[in-house]
C-alpha cells in the first residue's frame, strides 16, 4: 500500500551515491588485505564485492529501477501482524536476545576481522534494497531517526572492537603470555600526544556538526496545543526505551521505580563485583557475568528499545512491521485482562466497585502472593541451588542487593512476554491507590 | 595596609581592575539570580473559567462524541447507557496513564492515546494499553436556561464508583 513502483530520481541518485560509497569502503578494506595483512586471496575477494556494490551505483545513476519484491515486502508485514498483531514485538524481542546470546556463545567467529566485515557488507546491501521501499525509506531518512542509524552503526562497531582484543587476550593468556596491553606500555604525553588527538576530533566534530545542520532540516512542529498531541508522540530518542516501559507498567513503576532502581544499580555495580580482574585489559573470559549482564541490560533491554520505539512504534503507538504503511487507522485488538480478573472470573466472584481496603485485598491476593513469592522467595532459592558459589564467595548483603537488582531488571522482559503472550495487564491492580504492578 | 574609611572601601571595589573585575561578577550573578526567580511568575495567568456552556441536549446525537470542547479538555458524550437510558456526559481528555491527550477514532469506536497506546470504549472505560483507570468524567449538569453546562472543578471516577452520582450525567 502507498508504494512507488517507479523510483524517484532523487532517491535513484541518493542509492547511486550510497553504494559508491560501500564500493569505495570495500576497495579500501580489499588493500588492506592486500597490502597491509599481505593476504591476496582475501583482496581479491574483497575486490570483487566492491565491483558487485559498484555496479549497483553505476545502475542506479543510468537510472535502474530495482526495487524490493513486493511479495517479501507483504510478507514480511503479514508475519508481524500475526498473533494479534503481536507477532512483531514478541519477533523482534526473541530475534534480537538469540543475536546476542550467539554473539556472546561464539564471540571468536563474530569478531574475526573477515566476519565482523561480511556482516557489515551483508547488513548494508539489506538496506540498500529495503531503502526502495517507500514507507521504510521515509522512517529511516526522517530527519529524526538519522541519529538512531548512525547509533546501530556505531553501537555494532564499539560492541565488535573490545570483544575482538578481549577474543586474542583470552587466547595469549589461555597460552600463559600475557593481555596485549600488558605489553604496549609505552607512556604517551599529554602534551603534544593527548591534545593533538583532542584537537582534531574536535575539528571533525564541527566540521560533522556544521555539514549536518545544512543537509538536514531541524525536525520542528507547529505549536503545542493540548488539544492536540502528535500521532505518534516519541520521548527524545534516549528516553524510548523508557517509553516502552510504559507501555507495560504503571507510571509510577515505569517512570520512577524501574529508572531508580537503573540509576542506584549503576552505582552498586563497583560494591557488587567482586572480581578483581580485568584491570587494565579487555578480557571476557574473566569476567563472563558481568560483561554478560551489562551488555544485556545496555544492548538488548535499553539499545534495542530505542530502535523499536523509532522504527517500529507508529500511530497510536502500535507496532509496524518495517515496510509496513504507518496507517494511523489500523485497528489492533489489545484486549488487556488483569490478573485478578484471569484468577476470579473462571470462579464466578465478582467485586463491586468503590470497595473497602479489605475487598481490594482480597481481589489483589493472587497477584500480591506472586509478587512477593518473586521478590521474596526466589532470591533465598536461587542461593540455596543454582546460584549457591556466588552467595559463598559474595556474602549475604551483596548477593541479596545483587539478585534484587536483576530481578528489578528482569521484570521488564518478564511483563513484555506476559503482555504479548496472555494479554496481561495488571498483576497487581489497585487503581484505588494508584498502586499498579 | 587595609584603608578602612569609608572612601577606602569604596576604593577597593571600584579603584582597581580586580576589584572592578569581581564587582561585575557578583553583579551580574546577582541580576541572573532575581532573573531566574522572576520567571516563577508568569506575566499572563490563563485560567478559564472552569465553567462552560456546551449547547442544548439537542444539539447531541446518540452515540456521537463531540470533538468541539477538546481544547477545553472535554468529550461531550451521548449514548444510551443500559442501566440509565439516553444519557449525555463529559469526559476528561487527560488519558489516566501519563496525561497525554488521545484521539477519538470514530471508524474503532474508541479513544486511542498517542502516547503509549492506551485505548478507552466511548464509555471511557479502559480496555488495552497501560492506562490503569477509566478517564474521567466532569460534573455536567442542565442549566437555567436549558443548555448543559460542563463544571471542571468537580471529576468523578468510576473505579471509586463515583459513575453512579447523578451530577456526573445528564439524562435526555
Ligand atoms: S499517556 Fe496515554 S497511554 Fe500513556
Amino acid at each position: 500500500m502507498h508504494t512507488a513502483t517507479q523510483l524517484a530520481h532523487s532517491v535513484q541518485i541518493g542509492l547511486g551515491v550510497f553504494y559508491l560509497f560501500v564500493a569505495l569502503m570495500n576497495v579500501g578494506f580489499a588493500l588492506y588485505q592486500c597490502y597491509a595483512a599481505n593476504n591476496r586471496r582475501q583482496g581479491i575477494v574483497w575486490s570483487l564485492v566492491a565491483g558487485v556494490f559498484l555496479v549497483h551505483s553505476l545502475a542506479y545513476f543510468a537510472g535502474a529501477n530495482w526495487i524490493i519484491s513486493a511479495g517479501f515486502r507483504d510478507f514480511t508485514t503479514q508475519v508481524m501482524g500475526y498473533y494479534g498483531g503481536q507477532l512483531g514485538p514478541i519477533l523482534y524481542t526473541t530475534v534480537s536476545i538469540i543475536l546476542f546470546v550467539l554473539f556472546l556463545r561464539y564471540r571468536k567467529f563474530f569478531t574475526e576481522p573477515v566476519v565482523a566485515w561480511s556482516i557489515l557488507n551483508l547488513g548494508l546491501l539489506a538496506a540498500g534494497w529495503s531503502l526502495t521501499d517507500d514507507n521504510f525509506r521515509k522512517i529511516i531518512t526522517k530527519e529524526d531517526n538519522v541519529p538512531i542509524v548512525m547509533l546501530i552503526f556505531s553501537v555494532g562497531f564499539f560492541t565488535w572492537l573490545p570483544f575482538r582484543r578481549a577474543v586474542l587476550n583470552d587466547e595469549r593468556m589461555a597460552n600463559g603470555e600475557p593481555p596485549m596491553e600488558k605489553e604496549e606500555e609505552e607512556k604517551v604525553l599529554v602534551w603534544p600526544d593527548l591534545v593533538y588527538t583532542e584537537m582534531i576530533a574536535m575539528i571533525v566534530c564541527t566540521f560533522v556538526l556544521v555539514i549536518w545542520s545544512v543537509l538536514l532540516k531541524a525536525p520542528l512542529e507547529q505549536p503545542a496545543t493540548t488539544a492536540k498531541a502528535p500521532n505518534p508522540s516519541k520521548a527524545p530518542w534516549y528516553f524510548l526505551g523508557l517509553q516502552e516501559m510504559l507501555v507495560y507498567y504503571d507510571p509510577w513503576m515505569a517512570g520512577v521505580v524501574l529508572p531508580t532502581m537503573i540509576i542506584i544499580g549503576l552505582i552498586a555495580i563497583p560494591y557488587i563485583d567482586f572480581n578483581q580482574k580485568g584491570n587494565g585489559y579487555y578480557t571476557f573470559v574473566e569476567r563472563k557475568f558481568a560483561i554478560t549482564t551489562f551488555l544485556f541490560g545496555f544492548i538488548v533491554l535499553w539499545c534495542t528499545l530505542i530502535v523499536l520505539g523509532t522504527f517500529l512504534r507508529g500511530p497510536n503507538w502500535n507496532f509496524f512491521g518495517p515496510f509496513e504503511y504507518w496507517d494511523p487507522h489500523k485497528v489492533l485488538p489489545l484486549n488487556n485482562v488483569n490478573l485478578s480478573d484471569y484468577f476470579w472470573l473462571p470462579l464466578g466472584v465478582t467485586f463491586p466497585e468503590g470497595q473497602g481496603i479489605g475487598g481490594i485485598l482480597v481481589r489483589e491476593a493472587p497477584g500480591i502472593i506472586l509478587v512477593l513469592l518473586y521478590f521474596a522467595a526466589l532470591p533465598p532459592l536461587l542461593a540455596k541451588t543454582i546460584m549457591r558459589p556466588f552467595f559463598i564467595k559474595m556474602g549475604f548483603v551483596r548477593f541479596f542487593l545483587l539478585i534484587n537488582l536483576f530481578q528489578f531488571m528482569a521484570a521488564l522482559p518478564i511483563k513484555m512476554v506476559l503482555r504479548w503472550a496472555f494479554n496481561l495487564k495488571y498483576i497487581i491492580y489497585i487503581p484505588e491507590y494508584f498502586f499498579n504492578i | 595596609m587595609a584603608d578602612k574609611s569609608r572612601r577606602g572601601f569604596l576604593r577597593t571595589i571600584f579603584g582597581t581592575w580586580f576589584g572592578i573585575a569581581w564587582t561585575a561578577l557578583t553583579a551580574s550573578a546577582a541580576g541572573m539570580t532575581l532573573g531566574t526567580i522572576r520567571f516563577l511568575y508568569p506575566n499572563a495567568l490563563s485560567e478559564p473559567p472552569s465553567k462552560f456552556k456546551v449547547g442544548f441536549p439537542s444539539d447531541f446525537e446518540t452515540g456521537q462524541v463531540d470533538n468541539r470542547f477538546k481544547d477545553q479538555n472535554a468529550w461531550i458524550v451521548r449514548i444510551r447507557d443500559p442501566q440509565l437510558g439516553d444519557i449525555i456526559y463529559a469526559l476528561s481528555t487527560t488519558c489516566t496513564h501519563l496525561g497525554c491527550t488521545p484521539n477519538w477514532l470514530e471508524g474503532e469506536q474508541k479513544f486511542k492515546c498517542p502516547c503509549h497506546g492506551s485505548g478507552f470504549k466511548i464509555t471511557g472505560v479502559n480496555f488495552e494499553g497501560p492506562a490503569p483507570r477509566p478517564l474521567e468524567r466532569w460534573a455536567i449538569r442542565i442549566a437555567e436556561d436549558g443548555q448543559l453546562e460542563v463544571d471542571k472543578s468537580k471529576k468523578f471516577q468510576k473505579e471509586l464508583g463515583q459513575w453512579d452520582d447523578p451530577e456526573s450525567y445528564v439524562k435526555v
